[in-house]
């Protein structure tokens, strides 16, 4: 008889330097409850658009489910390269700048991994999206972490930026409009970044998904700034502005060596962004506008509505110009993080993600997702309005 | 147009209840400039009206609805103008509009029952001089009014919890 044997030693050393999920034991607890409001949510509450559902569902009857190119069907590249020059001047070939890809998810995976040697530094803001680390740690890379603070509304600032670069720095990880704070970046700030990325010769990677979730001031592309296009690969996707989550539809933009480095790995490891997200896409891009900018003043006055209802229950909460989330401030409470978010889901129902789960630099925040209905967000800060009252007494 | 006017009018036309403290909250102004926009929006005639979607059915009010094609004969110094505001005045008929295309106005006519909207057509429009000829289709189901689908919404589920 053959000796059984411990699957577990198979596992790489670099998954298992993965640290786990803080949010485990929230997804267990939300189980076993009832009348829940969720302000946990990373997506919209709103379901894509119907013209680009229809649009999906006729593609389906016509029976286009082949394979597409690698790098995505060449009409979706040419809508999005006509979209960044209508609107921020940038000219990027479709046939050699423009990668289509499976969610931002797998664009960063990709631009990671296209630029990072075992050993090199990459620099990870945070607090900020939940993959950033791994996918460094994934790629051999060694993270290195810089703090955004709410002095500075969360905005990188070069000073912050400064002491972390070393002779090993490779590159940095930009997420503006930012998950979790709603954080944005005014371009006078963004060029002090950029001349520290000449100076220092970096890269950037920037996540840019919340870009058409700007609110106040214009949204500025990293690779719009004067010389740093082609040391820029952006990052983007359909999921946040045209609320397509569920189809999984990303999109890098980038120098032609970059991208084809990108696409090199993506050929042999997804091949290619299925064909029906990608025909919701290009209906996305050419009549998509109205719908996306009828939601878009939607987040908007939901976002009025929740900064103020934070700051009236005692939760000071800074002005977020971006994204769909608020990120009030709960360490007057003596709570930390994680205790305020477990005991407001288990007393008053509410669900919230505690901010260290996106860096340590979130702890004494709450991230708390706009994208629910204006009903449950009244509901959601009266409750939590009786939650931080009863802390006092 | 002006952002906080566009919030305000999509505000009113999805909830025509809300008030203009609540209407404050959300666009981030003070609810005086939200009334003193509402009262200039109401008085030049950007906002029409106020009105209620009800179910009728549901209070055992079996309302009939009827769409009535009309073809039209002009008279010499009568426009179309005159005719629909002959007809626009009796309140069974609930909508007037001009088409273009096999016929010339359409209306929605509502009665307590068939007979009730068939003898108003009969009496009231048909007789009409100007009226050539017109066509009564019954309304047997509403899907859709003025923007509301009138039957249970589409329930999707998301996780409680993404990043």
């Amino acid at each position: 008889m053959r000796p059984p044997c411990d699957p577990s030693k198979f596992i790489a050393e670099a998954v298992k330097s993965i640290p786990p999920s803080g949010i485990r034991r929230f997804f267990d607890l939300v189980s076993g409850l009832e009348d829940i409001i969720s302000l946990g949510v990373g997506e919209p509450d709103f379901i894509t658009p119907w013209h680009i559902r229809e649009m999906c569902i006729h593609s389906l009857e016509k029976g286009q489910t082949s394979y597409t190119s690698n790098s995505g069907l060449p009409e979706l590249r040419d809508e999005l390269a006509k979209t960044y020059y209508r609107r921020y001047g940038l000219d990027y070939n479709p046939a050699s700048e423009v990668l289509i890809t499976t969610g931002v998810s797998e664009a960063l995976d990709i631009a990671v991994r296209a630029v990072v040697n075992p050993g090199d530094e990459v620099i990870v803001v945070q607090p900020s999206y939940v993959a950033y680390v791994p996918s460094v740690v994934l790629a051999g890379g060694k993270p290195v972490i810089v703090s955004t603070h709410r002095n500075d509304e969360f905005s990188l600032t070069a000073e912050a930026l400064k002491p972390a670069i070393t002779s090993k720095t490779k590159a940095i990880i930009l997420n503006f409009p930012n998950n979790p704070t709603g954080a944005i970046m005014e371009q006078e700030g963004m060029e002090d970044i950029a001349d520290l990325v000449v100076e220092n010769d970096l890269f950037v990677i920037s996540d840019e998904v919340y870009e058409c979730l700007t609110y106040e001031g214009r949204h500025v592309p990293f690779s719009s700034l004067e010389g740093m296009k082609d040391r820029t690969v952006m990052l983007n996707g359909f999921s946040k502005a045209y609320a397509m989550t569920g189809l999984r539809l990303g999109f890098a933009m980038g120098a032609p060596d970059i991208i084809h480095s990108m696409m090199m790995i993506h050929q042999y490891s997804m091949l290619c962004a299925p064909i029906t997200a990608q025909i919701g896409a290009i209906e996305a891009l050419r009549n998509g506008k109205g719908e996306m900018e009828r939601m878009v003043r939607e987040y908007d006055r939901r976002r009025h509505f929740v900064v103020k209802g934070f700051n009236s229950i005692g939760l000071e909460c800074f002005n977020p110009k971006g994204a769909f989330y608020a990120f009030p401030y709960i360490g007057d409470t003596g709570l930390s993080s994680s205790d305020f978010a477990e005991r407001l889901l288990n007393e008053k129902k509410v669900v919230t993600i505690p901010g260290d789960v996106f860096g340590e630099a979130g702890e004494g925040f709450l991230r708390c997702a706009y994208a629910a209905s204006l009903d449950d967000l009244k509901k959601a800060i009266d409750r939590m309005g009786d939650f931080v009252d009863g802390l006092k007494q | 147009m002006d952002e906080i006017i566009r919030h305000i009018l999509e505000i009113l036309e999805n909830d025509a209840r809300t008030s203009p403290e609540e209407i404050a909250t959300l666009t981030g102004t003070s609810a005086q400039e939200i009334s003193q926009t509402i009262a200039k929006l109401e008085e030049t005639g950007v906002i029409r009206h106020y009105k209620t979607i009800v179910d009728w059915d549901l209070v055992g009010e079996n309302y009939v609805y009827a769409v009535i094609e009309l073809k039209v004969t002009l008279e010499r110094n009568q426009g179309y103008q005159a005719i629909a505001e002959r007809i626009y005045k009796f309140p069974e008929v609930r909508s007037v509009r001009l088409l273009s295309g096999n016929y010339d106005i359409s209306l929605t006519v509502r009665g307590k029952s068939m007979k009730d909207v068939a003898f108003f057509v009969a009496e009231k429009i048909a007789t009409l001089d100007q009226i050539q000829s017109t066509s009564t289709h019954f309304v047997l189901k509403t899907y859709k009014e003025d923007g509301v689908i009138l039957h249970e919404p589409e329930s999707i589920t998301r996780l409680p919890i993404s990043f």
